[in-house]
């Protein structure tokens, strides 16, 4: 019992942006003129997968303690890169599509090669390379435009129906057990699969727990022998890794490539958002993957809020679309306050300074 | 001893800007050696293209100055893009002699808005401006969405941005008073010292028996304030006040700071610095487009500069116990 009071005070951040978005959800599916379908959530996964995988990318720089304003960027490289690797036989595409995960993964590692060895500040390191993306971008993909495989496209914006049908796998009928998942979407098939091949690994791992020591107190990280470095090292490849997730599914799913560097800064931004509604603390230390996939989650389903809205009742002002960025924004910063409110509580005032 | 007293003056000046500077003059010697190979001409060191240059700069000067106040104190403004568009399109709106002050006060409000969010909720500066940001474009978007203000800047914001003083812009004429003021601020008054102090440690500064919570509000104050002064001289020069005006002079204005050799993490950092950022970041991207570079090429090198140039002197300390 005690065990479960403390893991939900660990985890208090998660689990409210988690309740957070089952209420928005549910406000949304019952406002939704055809109701909860499983059509509905295909759709809705797709428009969120790419920001999940985006805040995770942000996610791992964040809990080290620093920041990656290069994830929008690296995600647009690897966009326009697979939008020329990512189509052909069956060879082809795989091989496209590991070099664009390669390309992820160099990226954040680049990053952290010289936040580590050159002992620059996150920050400014990432506002550099994210130039340097984008630049790399830009050059392999001037105008927005190329293709990616249409079958793969197909299989992975809809319900995991479609991967059988699609490759003829049962040609005389699905099995049993499949009748029974073959509603679930496909997006949250590969997030899941994400999550529990590479983060769950990682965060039960010597490196992962590292991670946390070094975001938590460096100093004390450093004294207790962690391996800072390489912790550090691996946290930015990691972030990298699925920034170029990211991108691959962006380039699945629009089916081109597209390196307009606004739409990568936009992306930056609410993958921050995302990562601190998510309750990952922006000190480091303190905070998961986990929760930014919540935090992604309520972002977009206040977007999806609004559509349904009637425009002509009295609250119709909600549904102009020019309208929603701020509304996303009044809610971030409401959040952000509401975690603030810590503040009033401290016993002595020399701990609000960090 | 006159070898001694030299190398004496080479150690005063600091790195940054001897960096800085010798990178301003290699972008010079490179961009015109390439306009002498291709037209024959000494274009880039001729002094209308220089002042052009020093003009478009200013701009960025000004918001690169409230950057470095804010950037002092270890927190960091990412609502000025804008805070720039917001100021100028309201003061065209107004218009009148009323437009200026107003802009400014709006570029005050936001500034204070800041500051109450950083300082008395303790948000972390780069989280509760970002918000701050999306907000005041939501709240752009709704002023000029159900009917349409004037975007026309008024005579007053014409004359400072287009007209010139014996031969000197008048922008790079308030550039240089706004860097003035702010140096001034910065070395001989107590704001200035405290600005610095909390940038080290703001714990030891409250111990002292300083309000720092007010010394943070009125820097964001007045770092949001530049930006509105900008961002309406901006709307003169470019005889518009439109949306993301402001959205350009981000990234380059936090590049200023930094290569200026101000710590990203506060507590040093010299003005002359960011002046010598800001030109190094115009002239390097005006250079590039002389030289006919795609927007591809011009971002890589952009990129590379900060690197390479921090690389050179921002480097942080090893980490010793």
């Amino acid at each position: 019992m005690k065990d479960l009071k403390l893991r939900i005070t660990q985890n208090i951040g998660p689990i409210l942006a988690l309740i957070l978005f089952l209420i928005l959800y549910v406000f949304y599916s019952s406002l939704h003129p055809r109701g909860f379908t499983s059509d509905l959530f295909v759709q809705n996964s797709n428009e969120a997968l790419t920001l999940i995988l985006l805040g995770m990318a942000q996610t791992l720089p964040v809990l080290l303690g620093g920041i990656d304003l290069s994830v929008g960027p690296l995600m647009t490289l690897v966009n326009s890169l697979a939008s020329h690797l990512v189509s052909g036989s069956a060879v082809e595409i795989v091989a496209g599509m590991i070099a664009c995960l390669v390309v992820g993964a160099l990226g954040g590692l680049l990053n952290g090669l010289i936040v580590v060895y050159g002992r620059l500040q996150p920050i400014v390191v990432t506002l550099a390379t994210g130039a340097v993306f984008s630049g790399i971008a830009l050059f392999l993909r001037p105008t927005p435009g190329g293709t990616v495989d249409p079958d793969l496209n197909w299989v992975a914006t809809n319900a995991l129906a479609e991967l059988p049908a699609t490759y003829g796998w049962w040609p005389n009928g699905s099995p049993a057990w499949f009748q029974f998942i073959q509603g679930i979407p496909m997006p949250i098939i590969i997030l899941v699969v994400i999550v529990l091949v590479v983060w769950i690994p990682f965060r039960r791992s010597e490196t992962g727990r590292a991670c946390y020591a070094v975001g938590s107190n460096e100093g004390a990280a450093y004294m207790s022998g962690v391996k800072i470095e390489r912790a550090k090292l691996a946290a930015y490849t990691l972030g990298g890794l699925f920034a170029g997730l990211a991108g691959l599914y962006f380039a699945i799913q629009t089916g081109s490539g597209n390196a307009d560097p606004i739409q990568a800064g936009t992306y930056t931004l609410n993958s921050i958002a995302a990562v601190v509604i998510g309750g990952t603390s922006l000190f480091g230390g303190a905070g998961g993957v986990i929760g930014t996939i919540f935090g992604v989650a309520v972002l977009r389903s206040i977007t999806f809020c609004f559509r349904v809205v009637d425009s002509d009742s009295a609250i119709g002002f909600l549904a102009n679309p020019l309208l929603q960025p701020m509304f996303e924004g009044l809610i971030l910063l409401l959040a952000v306050s509401i975690g603030a409110a810590g503040i009033f509580r401290m016993k002595n005032r020399l701990s609000i300074f960090r | 001893m006159a070898n001694t007293s030299l190398s004496a003056v080479v150690r005063s000046i600091d790195k940054p800007l001897l960096f800085a500077g010798a990178f301003i003059i290699a972008i010079l010697v490179v961009g015109s050696v390439y306009t002498m190979v291709t037209a024959g001409t000494l274009t880039l060191l001729s002094p209308t293209y220089l002042l052009l240059q020093l003009k478009v700069a200013s701009f960025l000067g000004i918001v690169a100055c409230g950057m470095m106040l804010v950037v002092l104190l270890g927190h960091i403004d990412l609502s000025v893009p804008w805070t720039m568009a917001a100021s100028a399109m309201i003061a065209a709106a107004v218009g009148g002699p009323w437009a200026m002050p107003i802009g400014l006060g709006v570029g005050l409000l936001i500034g204070i808005v800041n500051g109450i969010g950083v300082a008395y909720l303790r948000v972390p500066s780069m989280i509760f401006t970002l918000g701050v940001n999306v907000v005041l474009r939501g709240l752009m978007v709704m002023l000029t969405g159900g009917f349409s203000p004037s975007s026309q800047p008024t005579d007053l914001m014409l004359f400072l941005s287009k007209n010139d003083v014996l031969g000197v812009p008048n922008p790079v004429i308030i550039w240089a008073l706004v860097c003035f003021a702010v140096a001034f601020m910065l070395k001989r008054t107590p704001l200035g010292r405290y600005i610095y102090a909390i940038g080290n440690r703001e714990s030891a500064v409250y111990l002292s028996g300083i309000n720092t919570r007010l010394v943070l509000v009125a820097s964001f104050a007045l770092c949001s304030m530049l930006a509105a002064l900008a961002g309406m001289l901006l709307a003169g020069y470019s005889s518009k006040a439109f949306q993301a005006m402001g959205d350009p002079y981000l990234l380059p204005a936090i590049a200023a700071v930094v290569i200026g050799g101000t710590n990203i993490l506060g507590g040093s950092g010299k003005l002359s610095g960011t002046v010598v950022g800001t030109i190094l970041i115009v002239l390097l991207q005006s250079v590039l487009s002389v030289m006919q570079m795609p927007e591809a090429g011009r971002q890589i090198i952009y990129g590379v500069v900060i690197i390479a140039m921090l690389l050179a002197y921002g480097r942080g300390g090893r980490l010793r116990l």
